[in-house]
C-alpha cells in the first residue's frame, strides 16, 4: 500500500515538474499576472445591472486574453461588490489600489459610487474604465486615470429632452428624480432643456420613497400633464410609474437609462409598457451585439443586462492597452497602462471609441427606446424610437 | 399658488392619507403592546412586519405557479394569504422573545434593546439570503388579484380602487377586533393586569410568561396582516422594506402615547394624514422651493411640536408613569 502510494506520488510531482517546466524558461515576464478588476453591486436592489457588469467583463476577459497569455502573462477577474454604496466603493478601492497585481478597474454601476472611488483609484494612477457612468462629474474633473465608453448626463437630459419636444410634441411635462448625484442631475438637465424648447414644466421634486407613491401621483394627476418624467433607477420608476397608470395618470412615461433593465417590466408589469427611456447601451440589433448576447447566454444562462456589453468593450480597450504596454514581455506599469488606454482605437459593437482628452468617447451614440412588452424574457427586443450621436462638450474650466 | 387646485385634490390627498395612517396603526400595535407589558422597543418589530409579506408573496407566487390564482375566489384566497402571513409573523414574534428577550428580561432596559436591534439586522440578512438562494430575486412582486385593482370613480378628481378599501375595511376590523379581546376578555384582563404590575399579576394565579408571549403573538400577527396588506397595496418589496414603515409605525406609537393601544391606532392615522399632505401639498403651497422630498421633515417637526406639548403623546396620560 506504502509504496503504492509513493509511487504514485512521485508520478504526480514529475507531471507536476513537466508542466512547470515551460514557466520556467523565456521572458522575464513569464508567470506574472495581471489583475482586472469589476466594482459594480453585485447585492441588493440593482444587483441584476451589476451583475452584468461583472460577467461583460469576464466574457470580455476570456475573449481577447489570447494574446497577453501568448506573451506569458496570466489574466484574472477580481469582482468587488460596491453596494451601490459609495462608502463601500471607497474601501474597496483602498483594497484594490493596494493589490499591486490590478492594473485596470472596471466600474462602476452608479455615479455616486464611481465618483468618491475613482479619488481613490487616482492617488495610485490606476486607470478606470467606467462602462455605465453618465454623470458630467466623471470626466469633468480632468483625471488622466478615469474614462468612460459610455454618454453623459448633460446631454442625456437633452436627448430626451428633443425626443420629448421634437417627436412627442408634448407642452406640458412633470419631472420627479430619486435624489442620488445620478437622477437629480438627468433630471435638471432633461428640465432645463426642455424648458428652453417651450414645454411647460408644471412639477419638478425629488423622493427617497419607494412603496408608497400615491401622495405624489395625486397632484400629478390632477394637473394632468402629457409627459411624466423620472430621473433615477427602474427599481423606483417602476413601481412610480406602475400606480401613476394605476390612478389613472395619462400621460407619456420617460426616463434616463436607469430604466434599461429587465427587472423595470418584471415590477412594473403592463402598467409601464410604452414607456421610454434614453440610453447611451446600443440595442441589441446589430450583428456584434447578436453575436455578444448569444455567447453570453451560452455561458451565464440569460440575456445579458444593459452595460454588460459596455463592460465587455471596456474590457476589450482595457486589453488592448495592456497588450500595447507589454510589448517585448515589459511588465505593465499602471501609468503606462493609462496613458495607452487614451490612445486606443477601438471599434467594437457599441461603435467606434476613441477618448478625448479627459475620457470621455469623442462621440457617442444615444437612442431612444420604448418597452414593448411586460416579458422580461423579451427586454432586448424592445424597439428603438430615435438615434442621435452627440459629440462630448469640451472639459468646463 | 393655484388654490383650485389644491382644493380639488383634498378628498383624494384625505383617502390615501388614511390609508397609509392605517397602515402605520396595524403595525404600530406591535410596538406598544409590547411596551405596554414589557417596556421596551421591539426594534425586531418592522422584520416580523415584512415577513408577513414575504410569506404572503410566496404562497401568492405558489398559487399563480399553479394557475389557480385567477381561478380561486379572491376574498378567499386574500383571507387565506393574510392568515398564513399573520400566522407566521405571530409565531416569529414569539419565537424571537423566547429566544432573544427573555433571556434579558432580568438586565437593565438597555440590553433587550441592543438584542432588538441585532435581531432586526439578523432578521434582514437571513430574509434576503432565503430569497436569493430560492428565487435568485432581491425585489419581489405581488403577483395581482384583478378584481382587486378595480377603481370607483367618485367624482373626476376622487376615485378609490378596490385594492385600498380591502386595506382599510381589513384594518378597521382588525382594530376593533383587538380593541374587544382586550378589553371585554379574560385573557384582555390579563393582559391589562401584567401591563400595569407583573408581580402582582403573578400573584393573582396570571401565568405572566404565558401572556407575555401571547402579546408578542397578537402584536407579531397584526404585523404580518400589515405585512400582506402593505405588498397588496403597494406592490414590490424587498428585504429591507420593512425598516421605514416599522420606524414610521413606532413614531406613530410615540406620538400616540406608548402603550396605549388606541393611542397607535390615532397616532398611525395623524402621521399618515401629515405625510400625505405634506407630500402632496409642500410643493403647491411653497411653489415648487420645497417638494414631496421635505414630507418626513414636515411630519416629524409637527410631531416633535406635539410631543413638546404632550411629552406622553396624545393620549399618553392613560398610561401610569413608571420609572
Amino acid at each position: 500500500m506504502t509504496s503504492t502510494r509513493i509511487r504514485s506520488l512521485v508520478a504526480l510531482g514529475a507531471a507536476l515538474a513537466v508542466a512547470l517546466l515551460p514557466l520556467g524558461s523565456g521572458p522575464a515576464a513569464q508567470g506574472k499576472t495581471i489583475k482586472i478588476a469589476t466594482q459594480s453591486p453585485l447585492s441588493g436592489g440593482q444587483a441584476a445591472l451589476g451583475e452584468g457588469i461583472k460577467l461583460g467583463t469576464q466574457l470580455g476577459i476570456e475573449k481577447f486574453k489570447v494574446n497577453l497569455e501568448k506573451a506569458g502573462f496570466k489574466v484574472e477577474l477580481v469582482p468587488y461588490d460596491d453596494q451601490a454604496k459609495p462608502d463601500v466603493g471607497v474601501s474597496n478601492a483602498k483594497n484594490i489600489i493596494a493589490d499591486k497585481a490590478i492594473m485596470v478597474v472596471i466600474g462602476h454601476l452608479n455615479s455616486g459610487v464611481a465618483i468618491p472611488s475613482s479619488e481613490v483609484y487616482k492617488e495610485d494612477n490606476l486607470p478606470m474604465i467606467s462602462p455605465a457612468n453618465t454623470n458630467e462629474k466623471v470626466t469633468d474633473r480632468g483625471y488622466p486615470n478615469v474614462n468612460r465608453v459610455c454618454g453623459r448626463d448633460d446631454v442625456q437630459g437633452p436627448v430626451g429632452a428633443e425626443f420629448a419636444a421634437g417627436t412627442l410634441k408634448v407642452k406640458t411635462a412633470y419631472v420627479l428624480h430619486d435624489k442620488t448625484t445620478y437622477g437629480q442631475g438627468v433630471a435638471e438637465a432633461f428640465k432645463n432643456d426642455l424648458e428652453k424648447k417651450g414645454v411647460k414644466i408644471v412639477g419638478f421634486e425629488g423622493t427617497e420613497e419607494k412603496s408608497n407613491f400615491d401622495p405624489i401621483v395625486t397632484p400629478i394627476k390632477a394637473k394632468n400633464p402629457e409627459l411624466v418624467y423620472f430621473g433615477g433607477i427602474y427599481d423606483q420608476a417602476a413601481p412610480f410609474f406602475k400606480q401613476a397608470k394605476e390612478k389613472g395618470v395619462k400621460a407619456k412615461f420617460l426616463g434616463p437609462d436607469g430604466l434599461d433593465s429587465s427587472d423595470f417590466v418584471k415590477i412594473g408589469g403592463k402598467a409601464v409598457v410604452g414607456t421610454y427611456y434614453t440610453t447611451a447601451a446600443a440595442p441589441a440589433s446589430s450583428a456584434q451585439a447578436k453575436q455578444f448576447g448569444e455567447e453570453y447566454k451560452k455561458k451565464f444562462g440569460k440575456n445579458p443586462e444593459p452595460y454588460a456589453a459596455e463592460s465587455y468593450v471596456a474590457t476589450a480597450i482595457a486589453i488592448k492597452a495592456l497588450e500595447e504596454v507589454t510589448k517585448g514581455g515589459k511588465a505593465p506599469t499602471r501609468e503606462a497602462l493609462g496613458s495607452a488606454i487614451r490612445k486606443v482605437k477601438y471599434n467594437g459593437m457599441t461603435g467606434s471609441i476613441e477618448f478625448d482628452d479627459k475620457g470621455d468617447p469623442k462621440k457617442a451614440s444615444y437612442y431612444v427606446m420604448q418597452v414593448t412588452t411586460d416579458n422580461p424574457e423579451k427586454w432586448s427586443e424592445n424597439k428603438e424610437a430615435k438615434r442621435l450621436a452627440i459629440a462630448a462638450p469640451a472639459m468646463k474650466k | 399658488m393655484d388654490f383650485e387646485l389644491l382644493v380639488r385634490i383634498f378628498p383624494q390627498v384625505l383617502l390615501d392619507g388614511l390609508l397609509l395612517g392605517f397602515m402605520y396603526a396595524l403595525i404600530a400595535l406591535g410596538y406598544t403592546m409590547v411596551y405596554g407589558v414589557l417596556e421596551f422597543i421591539n426594534f425586531a418589530h418592522s422584520e416580523i412586519f415584512i415577513v408577513g409579506a414575504f410569506v404572503g408573496v410566496e404562497l401568492l407566487l405558489g398559487l399563480k405557479s399553479r394557475g389557480v390564482l385567477d381561478t380561486a375566489p379572491w376574498p378567499l384566497v386574500l383571507l387565506g394569504v393574510m392568515l398564513a402571513g399573520m400566522l407566521a409573523s405571530g409565531a416569529l414574534a414569539v419565537t424571537i422573545e423566547r429566544v432573544a428577550y427573555r433571556p434579558l428580561r432580568a438586565a437593565p432596559r438597555l440590553i433587550p434593546l441592543i438584542s432588538a436591534i441585532g435581531m432586526s439586522f439578523f432578521l434582514q440578512d437571513v430574509i434576503r439570503l432565503t430569497e436569493s438562494l430560492w428565487r435568485n430575486a432581491f425585489n419581489l412582486v405581488y403577483p395581482t388579484l384583478e378584481p382587486l385593482n378595480e377603481r370607483f370613480e367618485l367624482t373626476s378628481t376622487l376615485d378609490v380602487s378596490a385594492k385600498s378599501l380591502v386595506v382599510i375595511v381589513a384594518a378597521l376590523l382588525m382594530l376593533w377586533g383587538l380593541h374587544a379581546l382586550v378589553n371585554r376578555t379574560k385573557i384582555g384582563t390579563a393582559i391589562r393586569a401584567v401591563a400595569e404590575d407583573q408581580a402582582a399579576a403573578s400573584l393573582m394565579g396570571i401565568d405572566v410568561n404565558r401572556i407575555i408571549s401571547l402579546t408578542f403573538l397578537i402584536g407579531g400577527a397584526m404585523g404580518g396582516a400589515a405585512g400582506v396588506l402593505f405588498g397588496v397595496q403597494y406592490g414590490l418589496i424587498n428585504p429591507y422594506t420593512g425598516f421605514i414603515p416599522g420606524l414610521k409605525a413606532f413614531t406613530a406609537a410615540v406620538l400616540g402615547g406608548i402603550g396605549n393601544i388606541p393611542g397607535a391606532m390615532l397616532g398611525g392615522i395623524v402621521l399618515g394624514l401629515l405625510e400625505a399632505f405634506a407630500a402632496s401639498y409642500m410643493s403647491l403651497l411653497t411653489g415648487g422651493a420645497f417638494g414631496a422630498e421635505y414630507k418626513d421633515i414636515f411630519a416629524f417637526s409637527v410631531l416633535i411640536l406635539i410631543l413638546i406639548f404632550r411629552p406622553k403623546g396624545l393620549l399618553g396620560e392613560v398610561v401610569r408613569e413608571r420609572a
